[in-house]
Parts: C-alpha cells; structure tokens; sequence
C-alpha cells in the first residue's frame, strides 16, 4: 500500500527538479519555473478568477453532459431493441458521429452567439454519441435468457426495460459514462477558447494573448488535469454499486 | 379430470434447406401426452431436437405441421402460469436472491411477496443467503435461486431445459434429489429434458426417448419405481438399460 503512494510522488518530484532545471538551463524568460505557476495560482485565487472559472466550465459539462445521458440512454436502448428505428437512424448516426465537436464551434457560435449555450451545446455533442453508441450496443447484446426468462413471467414492454434490458446494460452504460465524461472534459476546453470568455479553456487562450503570462497558462493546464481527474473518480465510483458489479467481474 | 395437460399431435418441424437441396427436417410425426402432477423426462443424443420440441411446447418457437394443446388451449407464446428453468444464468446478477425469487410476483401486495420469497428460499435450502449477489453463489446455488424464481408465481407447469448440465456431479445428484422433494411437496407438472438417462430415470414418472434425424419417439418407458429411487435396485438398473438400448449405446467401454 506505501509503495502505491511513495512510487508516484518519488516520480513526481523528479518531475519538478527536471522542469525547473530545464528552465533554468534553459534561461527562458517565458516559460515558467514551478514556483513561479504556484504563485499564478495564488494570483488567480486573489482575483477571484480561480472559483470563477472552474465553476464556470464545470457548469458547462454538468449541462451539456446531463443533457447527453438523459438523451443518449433512453434512445440508445430504444434504438438497440426496436431493429427498423435501428436501420432507420444508425446511418445518420454513424455519420455524425466522428465529426468532432471542435468543428462544430463555427455552427454553434452562429447559433448560440457568445454566451454559454454554445459550449453546452458541443459537450451535450460530443458525450450523446459515445453513450448512445454504447447503449445500443449493450441491447443488442445483451444475453438472450435474460428477456425470454422476463418474458415468461408475463412483464409488460415498459416493465421488461425497466426491470431487465436497463438494468442489464448498465455496467456497460457506466464505462460509457466514464468515457464521454472525459471527451466534455476535453472539448469544454477547446470550446471556451473559442466561443465564450470565461472558464478554463479561456483563461488559458486569454492568458496567452494578453501578455504571454505563461505561468498561468501552465498554472491552467495542471488545473485541468486534476479536475479531470476528479471527476473520472467520481464517475468510476458508480462502478462498485451493487447492482452493477457483475459486469466487471472480469477485472476484480 | 383425465385430460392431459400437454397435448401434443402429430408435431412437425422441418426448417428450408439450402437453395436446391431438401428441406431439413427436425422433428416428425411427434405425439406426447403429459398428465396433470405428472413428471415426466425427454432424453435423446444431442442433436435429437428435444429441446427444440420443448421451445415449440412452451411457444418460444412455431411448429409446421401439427398441434400443441397445453391447459386446453393452442399454446401462442410464454405464459406465466408455465415457468421456464434455464440451464444456466437465467438468474438476473443485477438482483439480490430475494429479488430474483420475487421477480414473477408484482401482482402481489408487498406482504404476500415476502412470504412467498421467504417460503421458497427456505425450500431451495438459500436461508441466510436473500441478501446475496449471484456472483456470490456457487453454480448449486444459482440454479436453485432460478428454480425457486421459476416456483414463486404458483405456475401449473414447470419445463426445464437441462437445468444441471452445468454443475458438477456431486452437486448434480443432490439437486435431482431437491427436486424431487420440491416436486412432491408441490405437485406440479414437470416437463424435463436431459441427455442424462441416468437423470431421467432417477427422475421421472415416465422417460420419453427420442431418437435423432429426424427427431422422432422411439419409446417411452415407464419408471414405476418408489421415491426415494435406490439407484443399486435391479428395477433401476433394468429400467436404466431398457433405455441405453433403446438408444443404441454400448454398456461397456473399451475394445472386444
């Protein structure tokens, strides 16, 4: 259990002296020494900006990606387990979906403007599809003899999704979670370069263009990082539910 | 009172062939009648089409040719008054064994539903267990939970689909011993198929053998042998072979 601790730390602090050494070798003048990206965290918590900013683009994921699962799931299943509004929509889907949110921004500036509903809108984009995906997949494999055993209890269609085909494809909807956690994760940054002037992605771009202060450009980068992490964390704890447990068992 | 509870007559199965070549036949010619309390056993070689005749009688599958009578009535499809025991993971792992065994009684008030999960859990031998994942049981176990899913909802008809082909042997003879118990205390009607015929025999009221391609009756035999079966009795072992030969498989291994 140490060695899961010290392991990581001992190579993080290689880290530090590496980086730091480099810049002073170096002698740049514009990258950062770490001390120098702790201070533009301080700096940035002083003004006011860090709570701000972090709130404003977890806002924007909570929205977006809230919206994907509660669109992406129930019409992934619906979609796995009705076949003709499977062929019906899968070729669109197919399509749209390795068009990357980044080349969106252009459409969602036009129709949202500068305001939040722009971000929201490339999240909510690029977390339905790996969901959705996800969700039919998990329909149309799931294990025969759990539907004819439901079946032969006399279940209604709406009991037989509610008690069995939701419940039966949840271990693999959670991973899917997970997954399109970390792609809104991803994209709010690029968004907020781009289509609004507040939140992390922006102090980034913002940090750069007002007067090359690359310490908290720096300073950004590491807070998105651990924000991202917390929130894998937190996602990945669905996964030791009760109910959901059987599908890991492989890797348990 | 004497009307049989499955009636089958004259059931066929044949599936198109390839472009140009003949038909493939399954199943011909099949008649089976099953009394009501009656525990009866299909057995045949693999391949024979016995599980296939059974998913035609429990409607998962449509014959041809023929017809199938069960409760009186021209079977359209599953029915909760008959139960289904799968031979392996019916069980729902995202359930507790209580919720699995309560699964087929939301027509019941809450109250009647815990007696009903509790009578059974103690039937099946699980007490100590109603709060228990799937993945926590053993194969024995698991199996069990479905058998007492399958019982819960007073169904009149239980079929089961070689429901302990996938457990060891030991633990194999004490389910059919289970079984039997549950049986007798129950009284339903029991529709069994195995490719076990020591199975059937320790089982049945009555084995119906088939044979394969097509999938035909070649006998049925009458066990009329006294619960508990001693499996060493000479009316086992002579009730045991009668269906060997009917099979055509050797008694003896080994080169002459």
């Amino acid at each position: 259990m140490k060695k899961g601790i010290l392991l990581p730390l001992a190579v993080l602090v290689v880290i530090y002296f590496l980086w730091d050494g480099a810049v002073l070798v170096s002698k740049s003048d514009i990258f950062p020494r770490p001390y120098q990206v702790f201070l533009g965290i301080v700096e940035l918590v002083q003004h006011g900006l860090l709570l701000k900013y972090v709130v404003a683009s977890l806002f924007r994921v909570s929205v977006g990606f809230t919206l994907a699962v509660l669109i992406g799931v129930p019409l992934g299943l619906l979609l796995g387990w009705f076949k003709p509004a499977f062929l019906a929509f899968n070729p669109i889907i197919q399509i749209l979906r390795p068009i990357s949110p980044i080349a969106w921004i252009p459409l969602a500036i036009l129709w949202f403007k500068v305001d939040d509903r722009a971000p929201i809108f490339l999240i909510f984009l690029s977390s339905v599809f790996p969901i959705m995906v996800t969700a039919i997949a998990a329909v149309q494999n799931i294990q025969p003899v759990y539907v004819r055993a439901a079946q032969n209890f006399g279940v209604s269609q709406f009991d037989l999704f509610r008690r069995v085909i939701f419940p039966a494809c949840l271990p693999q909807i959670i991973t899917s979670l997970r997954i399109a956690l970390g792609i809104a994760w991803l994209v709010v940054v690029a968004a907020e370069m781009i289509a609004v002037n507040s939140g992390l992605g922006y102090l980034i771009i913002d940090a750069r263009n007002a007067g090359k202060r690359y310490d908290l450009v720096v300073a950004g980068m590491l807070l998105i990082g651990v924000i991202g992490l917390a929130l894998d964390f937190l996602v990945r704890r669905l996964e030791s539910f009760e109910e959901v447990k059987w599908g890991y068992s492989q890797r348990m | 009172m004497n009307k049989p509870v499955i009636a089958v007559t004259d059931l066929s199965l044949s599936f198109p062939g390839k472009k140009g070549s003949s038909p493939i036949e399954v199943l011909r010619s099949i008649n089976l009648e099953v009394k009501r309390g009656e525990f009866v056993c299909i057995v045949g070689p693999s391949g024979c089409g016995k599980t296939t005749l059974l998913n035609i009688i429990t409607g998962f599958l449509q014959q041809s040719k023929g017809e199938v009578l069960v409760q009186g009535a021209p079977v359209k499809g599953p029915d909760p008054r008959r139960v289904f025991v799968f031979q392996d993971n019916g069980v729902f792992p995202w359930l507790t064994v209580e919720q699995n065994i309560g699964f087929g009684l939301a027509r019941h008030s809450r109250e009647e539903q815990r007696e009903i999960v509790h009578r059974y859990v103690q039937m099946v031998g699980l007490t100590g267990f109603e709060k228990a994942y799937p993945r926590e049981l053993s194969g024995g176990m698991r199996q069990r939970v479905e058998i007492a899913r399958a019982l819960a909802p007073n169904p009149e008809i239980i079929y089961m689909d070689e429901p302990f082909g996938a457990l060891d042997f030991i633990t194999r003879l004490k389910m059919r011993a289970d079984l039997t118990r549950i049986w007798q205390e129950e009284k339903k009607t029991i529709l069994f198929v195995t490719h076990d015929i020591e199975e059937s025999v320790q089982l049945a009221d009555r084995v119906v053998v088939m044979s394969s391609r097509p999938g035909t009756i070649r006998k049925q035999v009458q066990i009329g042998l006294p619960r508990p079966r001693d499996l060493d009795s000479p009316e086992y072992l002579e009730a045991r072979d009668e269906i060997f030969h009917t099979i055509g498989v050797s008694l003896k291994v080994g080169a002459t």
